[in-house]
């Protein structure tokens, strides 16, 4: 009996833009509540701020080549739908991702807009140099939670790659540089299968100590579903503040919009995306990636949380980037547009 | 929550971070009707039967088999007899056919239906576009429908559609859906299922209309239809289940578009709910592998590709 018996808490709050939140909890009986875990569910964020990977993660795993005024475009077309960070590219060698090739011209090329980050991707100190000269004001590191993809990936373990990365924190304290944690394989890895929440925790901890002021958990091939994510997240918001986490989902098995909701139940309030859906995925031919922003957009508002997007203009550079790349937009919402509601 | 209703409640929850969820869903699949219906293609009869014959042999307890309305209107339906009476019943599965009025609940019964449904709108607008009746005229039909059957012991299920937004009308009101909710429920039908038919509602519109709904129609009577033309389904149905839904309809392959967005994808994958439900420990009884194959089988026929992200992530041929 008493395990039948529940109690949901419901309430209705009003954000500042007038739109209702809702914020879902739930407690079991005093029996079961005792026995639930540490952590609860909170209200949803009244904001929650959205970044722009399409550029960067997006095209990288398009299997078209675009040239660097395209992409000059669509990171000027990006800055003017009101997102707050759009990470440009990538300082990786062109021997291992020929299509971030031209990263310097791109760098210098777009049109930075006051408010707008535009983080880019440096993988050792190297890239970390050729960032900064290129006039990078933030960049990102990229660990893995798996041994397996991290030595596959990038050529080295997981141990040895936080080494690497802790010469880039040097480099950046010392520049002033703000820089991003990604862990990526937090759901699951094509090679080892299941990860444990520790493992992920442990990397998304040491990223943190050593001064990323973010750390992005990535459901790298789209995996993970609700309960993962959860179980993942309450192992991580132990070791680092939920208000420095970011979810990275992928949307291979169609699972990351939910996958999000969750997230923003527990308290994450960023989130990444890709423009259009931009980027495939490398380990399941033809199948998706990236989450498409304009679906997360449509899902957020919906929900009456501000993100500071402008959902047509967003629409457009989605477009724009979609044609040429001659290929059919991942977004739901976009595919959609025509409908009368 | 008053005793008598809890001591009733069948679900038994499990616990996932902060929320629960239940057990066990059922899935009603669609595929065969509002799929199939939805399709430009107009499907031979024989692969409407191997369609459903391969979907009884896949674990699903409820697969929605065709629909008896005049095939002036819905052409894609004009072979409901043959479809019903040259499928294999298993004796584990019910076959549900759509009856708009009498007229279609006396051929179903004919026809050898055992289990009926009536589709009835939260849209006044909607309701004269669709089936050219008011609501209020619906629903007279319907009770003429639920007597009849209530005579022949045969269960109905109730639809109310545009749950969450009209495409004519735009946002609906929860309270408008809550009152044919109720009136359905308490005409007779067993089970009610809410359908985001244009699916423009977001999780805040699915919870607030549910929070209406289940003040007169208790939770474990309900279902959800969700569609997933803008993206939402799984995070709507996601939301639907922490708040004590258990029943999720959905369609294999995610057959049938929208209407009403040319281009655009209709109802939600079967296969990808399955992948959410079973990746949550929650038990459907469906074997998603099968379930998979059944998608390519009929998208090979329709010469189509899958709506569903799983079953493109594994591999499919299409």
């Amino acid at each position: 009996m008493a395990a039948l018996i529940r109690t949901i808490n419901r309430s209705i709050f009003i954000s500042r833009m007038g739109h209702p939140c809702l914020a879902l909890g739930g407690s079991a009986t005093v029996a079961k509540s005792v026995s639930v875990s540490g952590s609860s569910s909170k209200r949803l964020p009244d904001r929650v701020k959205i970044v722009e990977v399409g550029p960067r993660d997006g095209l990288q795993n398009e299997k078209t080549i675009v040239p660097a005024e395209t992409k000059i475009r669509l990171i000027d077309m990006l800055s003017d739908s009101g997102l707050s960070v759009i990470e440009a590219t990538s300082f990786v060698s062109p021997k291992w991702v020929p299509q971030m090739a031209d990263q310097m011209e791109v760098m210098k090329g777009i049109r930075r807009k006051p408010g707008v980050s535009y983080p880019v991707l440096t993988p050792n100190l190297k890239g970390f140099q050729a960032a900064v000269e290129a006039g990078a004001s933030e960049v990102a590191i990229f660990g893995a939670a798996s041994e397996l993809f991290s030595k596959k990936n990038i050529n080295c373990s997981v141990e040895e790659s936080l080494q690497r990365f802790e010469q880039v924190m040097v480099a950046a304290k010392a520049a002033g540089v703000p820089v991003r944690g990604y862990v990526s394989c937090v759901l699951g890895c094509p090679y080892e299968g299941k990860v444990a929440p520790a493992k992920v925790a442990k990397v998304a901890k040491r990223l943190y100590s050593m001064g990323c002021y973010e750390i992005s958990l990535g459901d790298t091939i789209g995996v993970g579903t609700p309960g993962g994510m959860s179980e993942m997240l309450e192992a991580v918001s132990k070791v680092v503040p939920v208000g420095a986490l970011a979810v990275h989902c992928h949307d291979t098995y169609g699972q990351a919009l939910a996958n999000i909701l969750v997230a923003l139940q527990m308290g994450v309030s960023v989130v990444d995306s890709s423009v259009g859906g931009l980027g495939g995925c490398p380990y399941a031919q033809g199948a998706s990636g990236n989450v498409a922003t304009e679906d997360v957009v449509y899902m957020l508002h919906g929900l009456g949380i501000q993100t500071g997007v402008d959902l047509p203009k967003l629409m457009d550079a989605g477009a724009f980037i979609c044609h040429s790349l001659n290929r059919r937009t991942s977004s739901k919402v976009s595919q959609a547009t025509h409908c009368k509601l | 929550m008053e005793l008598a209703m809890l001591l009733q409640w069948p679900r038994r929850d499990k616990h996932l971070g902060a929320h629960e969820y239940p057990e066990f869903v059922k899935i009603v699949e669609v595929g065969p009707r509002d799929g199939l219906q939805n399709e430009k293609e107009i499907v031979p009869t024989e692969v409407k039967v191997q369609l459903i014959d391969r979907l009884s042999d896949t674990g699903l307890s409820v697969i929605e088999a065709t629909s008896f309305v005049s095939s002036k209107w819905v052409p894609q339906m004009a072979d409901h007899t043959e479809v019903l009476q040259g499928i294999r019943k298993s004796p584990n599965v019910r076959y549900p056919v759509l009856t708009p009025n009498m007229h279609g609940f006396q051929n179903a019964l004919a026809a050898g239906a055992t289990e009926v449904a009536v589709f009835g709108s939260a849209s006044e607008t909607f309701s004269r576009k669709n089936i050219n009746c008011s609501i209020d005229e619906s629903m007279l039909r319907f009770e003429e429908v639920l007597n009849a059957a209530k005579d022949q012991q045969i269960p109905v299920r109730g639809y109310v559609s545009c749950a969450l937004g009209c495409p004519h009308e735009g946002p609906i009101d929860p309270s408008k859906v809550t009152e044919v909710a109720k009136r359905l429920y308490e005409m007779g039908c067993y089970e009610v299922s809410l359908g985001d038919t244009v699916g423009v509602g977001t999780p805040g519109s699915m919870a607030a209309m549910l929070r209406s709904v289940t003040r007169e129609v208790p939770c474990r009577a309900l279902a959800v239809h969700c569609h997933d033309t803008y993206g939402q389904a799984l995070a709507n149905i996601l939301t639907a289940l922490q708040m004590g839904v258990c029943v999720v309809d959905s369609a294999v392959a995610g057959l049938g578009g929208c209407p009403y967005a040319q281009g655009s994808s209709g109802n939600v994958s079967t296969e990808d709910v399955l992948y959410m439900l079973h990746g949550m420990g929650i038990q459907t009884g469906v074997d998603l592998s099968k379930m998979i194959a059944v998608g390519d089988f009929i998208c090979h026929s329709l010469n189509r590709k899958t709506n569903s992200r799983v079953a493109q992530a594994r591999g499919s041929q299409l």
